[in-house]
């Protein structure tokens, strides 16, 4: 009886979810804009009989989970860019040592300390590992507060499945906003499989290592290979998209999260007035990245127009799937920037009269 | 025939990599002869760090987990949360909690978490060859301090159970040495109060254990053990800091 | 239909919650809904605004940044966002707080004076949804019997010994418009 809809916000739809996904240890530090996911959390965590720990910084926070981790609890932490930046550390330590976790980065505007403002600027710091050494891990990109919640369920999942961190990659806008959702039962948290490999008892096993440093000759390149056919099986898996009004579409837009909301908009708006066709790809995982639906739509339809609060970060990726056979347009904001449906139509119009792609970026004059 | 010495249960086959005349591999030992008394194997986990101890995970037959630098008592943190009916502690030097993990070592102690911190104070970072560290001595010269550390550009050592001894969340802290057959002994009994203090569940506890570093120091075994006494232990005092079940800290110099 | 409002007051004048209940009546009416509230550095120094559209369709973003309606619970407010309201769309004033009128002579102006009325039903604090009130009747977002249901969801614990009088608070705006 879980199907009530409920109004809440993204920030502690992230922190219910969690906790429903069995989540018992959560270690965090403020930071606008995710707070409100940290203070559910230290309200929720004593009530199911989990751990919650404000810790004295992201790098302490990012480490008190890696421990958790290691004990075999579903752990979790969350922060905005300038705190994920810090936690890249125990990222590649947990990647390393092949241990899940599951955290958010509510994105804020960068580079610096930025602003507030909802962006996706983060986006090479997620997909590309973000921290030292050869790793992936497994980026969701939400765009309502209903998808924020299932892909936190999701990423637990992938998290314990892969035994690598899985993250949801948000932004001010969703982790603020309120919206109708249903919230997903809660797992039965003692019937989930028992972590064989998990830091504990020693009584009657033998001992349990978990760790990072391979110095050996050749054992370090051994384990990344492993590493490397394990990111495989998560790129032939875990792909996860949403096409929109594709078919029979003049331009295809490729947006995610909070842009993919103003895209679908724009799909729909100039549906509806008789303009031109768009259609949307939306990667709902940004790694693994959708690349080959893309490729194979890139096959017949001649434009493409990224639209991304950052300046060209996912349009990298779309570049790679197309490969040359299609034009790969961009409308790029930054610092806080949204684009409009308005403006999306306008470039989409633009990128599909133009001979050659066109990059598109806010004007500051 | 009567057994008189063994090696302890608690330590693996694996022979240590440590150099000739250093502190750790004594240090191991030392702990794992008080996890058998204890009779506490089965539920101990150890956190290694970073620096010549990178390794220690090796050394046990007991769970183990390696951090990144300096951030051990955070890791330890987490464990223990999850898994409090296991003895959790970190084996760290100088380096790594003196200086790269000050945060994280303040912090613990501060929340009290029960774990137990070994921490060992060589004055030097060894693993990266010689440098100085946090707890390096005035005038004392090292890859990185070529003409002796200078107060005036790399301030003085940290004396970190002095540091601890404030915090409320500090349950039992004592600074001992290992450069002679009584100090090994009274580093042996710190390291079982230390362990009884987190089965108590009566907070933080860390023992500061003065080692010598001949390969870093660049002096003989046997010098470097006089060294401990003649230029260590001026600065930092040997002692019970704090030990919230006895009624007053007894200090011994 | 769509309804995009921005309502804004000082601290303390319920603003947020004005805009959580509209939000929220109009998920119990099936309807698609989003609340954006203005967060962080911009919260400081009392005045606090927030973002609701009411949508039988998906909405695409929160932000609203050009509103069908304005709720003015201060003056501050009204200076703020008059200028953003779309052509012909409405601004409510709280007229027992703002003695200045609109200036645009493009839009509509709405006067509640919603403390007074408050202060009729015995507690001043209800001012938020008299202008509510107003606010449902005016653009028929949401139907007042949701938002009277819906009270009790989105009140906090303290709040509910105030129940009745928010409810006949948001009657009594309701009634207001003609």
């Amino acid at each position: 009886m879980a199907q009530e809809r409920s109004l809440m916000k993204g920030n502690e739809a992230i922190g219910e979810a969690a906790i429903r996904a069995g989540c018992r240890f959560y270690a965090g530090y403020p930071i606008t804009p995710q707070n409100e996911l940290t203070e559910y959390m230290s309200r929720r965590m004593p009530e199911v009989g989990g751990t919650f720990i404000q810790s004295e910084s992201e790098l302490a926070a990012i480490n008190m989970v890696y421990g958790a981790a290691a004990a075999g609890a579903r752990a979790m932490t969350s922060s905005s860019g300038p705190g994920i930046s810090l936690k890249q550390e125990g990222i590649s330590y947990l990647c390393g040592a092949e241990l899940p976790c599951f955290y958010a980065n509510i994105v804020r505007g960068g580079p610096g300390l930025g602003n507030i403002a909802p962006a996706q600027s983060d986006y090479f710091q997620a997909t590309r590992g973000g921290g030292h050494g050869d790793y992936r891990v497994i980026v969701l990109g939400p765009s309502t507060v209903q998808e924020l919640v299932d892909l936190t369920m999701l990423g637990f999942e992938l998290a314990d499945r892969y035994r690598n961190p899985a993250m949801i990659l948000g932004d001010g806008i969703l982790g603020q906003m309120m919206e109708p959702v249903v919230m997903s039962d809660a797992i039965e948290y003692d019937a989930s499989p028992k972590k064989e490999w998990a830091l504990g008892s020693s009584e009657g096993r033998s001992k349990h290592l978990i760790t990072s440093v391979r110095l050996a000759p050749g054992t370090l390149e051994k384990h990344n290979m492993h590493l490397l056919e394990k990111y495989r099986k998560v790129e032939e898996d875990e792909v996860r998209y949403e096409l929109y009004e594709v078919d029979d579409a003049d331009v295809v837009l490729v947006a995610y999260g909070t842009a993919a909301r103003v895209a679908k908009a724009a799909v729909a708006m100039s549906r509806q007035n008789g303009g031109i066709k768009l259609g949307l790809v939306r990667p709902i995982t940004l790694w693994p990245f959708p690349k080959t639906v893309i490729s194979d739509i890139a096959k017949d339809k001649p434009d493409i127009l990224v639209v991304e609060m950052s300046l060209g970060q996912m349009y990298e990726d779309v570049l790679l799937s197309v490969c040359g056979k299609a034009k790969v347009s961009l409308l790029a904001h930054t610092g806080g920037g949204l684009p409009s449906e308005a403006e999306i139509v306008e470039t989409a119009k633009r990128a599909k009269s133009s001979n050659e792609a066109i990059e598109v970026y806010p004007s500051v004059d | 025939m009567k057994k008189i010495f063994g090696k302890p249960e608690s330590l693996s086959d694996k022979q240590f990599t440590y150099c000739p005349g250093c502190g750790h591999s004594l240090i191991h030992r030392l702990t794992a002869e008080v996890i058998d008394e204890l009779g506490i194997m089965p539920r101990c986990i150890g956190v290694a760090s970073v620096g010549c101890s990178v390794f220690a995970d090796e050394y046990f037959n007991f769970d183990f987990i390696q951090a990144a630098h300096g951030r051990a008592p955070a890791v330890a943190t987490g464990i223990k949360r999850v898994a409090p009916e296991c003895v959790v502690f970190t084996h760290q030097g100088d380096g790594d909690l003196a200086s790269i993990g000050t945060a994280e070592i303040i912090h613990s102690a501060n929340r009290g978490e029960k774990i137990t911190v070994i921490f060992v104070n060589n004055a030097i970072y060894g693993m990266t060859g010689g440098q100085m560290a946090p707890t390096t001595l005035v005038g004392m010269k090292t890859t990185t301090s070529p003409l002796g550390r200078r107060p005036e550009t790399a301030g003085y050592p940290i004396r970190v159970c002095e540091l601890l001894k404030g915090f409320d969340g500090v349950a039992y802290l004592e600074r001992t040495a290992v450069n002679n057959p009584a100090n090994v002994m009274k580093t042996k009994r710190a390291l079982k109060r230390a362990f009884e203090t987190q089965l108590e569940g009566l907070g933080f506890s860390l023992v500061e254990i003065l080692s010598q570093c001949p390969t870093g120091w660049g002096m003989l075994p046997k010098d470097a053990v006089e060294w401990v006494d003649k230029n260590m232990k001026p600065y930092f005092a040997l002692g019970v800091f704090k030990d919230i079940r006895a009624e007053e800290p007894q200090h011994v110099t | 239909m769509t309804t995009k409002l921005i309502m804004a007051g000082f601290g303390g004048q319920g603003v947020v919650l004005m805009g959580t209940l509209l939000s929220y009546s109009a998920m119990v009416q099936g309807k698609h809904t989003t609340f954006f509230p203005s967060y962080g550095a911009e919260m400081r120094g009392g005045t606090a605004n927030c973002s609701v559209i009411v949508s039988d369709e998906e909405i695409p973003s929160p932000v609203v940044s050009v509103p069908d309606c304005v709720v003015a619970m201060n003056i501050a407010s009204l200076g703020k966002f008059e200028g953003r309201v779309r052509e012909g769309g409405v601004i409510f004033i709280n007229s027992s707080l703002v003695d200045k009128h609109v200036s645009r002579k493009d839009v509509e102006e709405v006067r509640v004076p919603a403390n007074e009325i408050a202060e009729e039903l015995g507690a001043s604090r209800a001012a938020n949804m008299v202008m509510l009130g107003a606010v449902i009747k005016k653009t028929r977002a949401v139907e007042l019997q949701s938002a009277i249901n819906s009270l009790e969801k989105v009140l906090s614990e303290r709040a509910m010994a105030y129940l009745d009088v928010n409810k006949k608070a948001l009657e009594r705006g309701f009634n207001e418009i003609p």
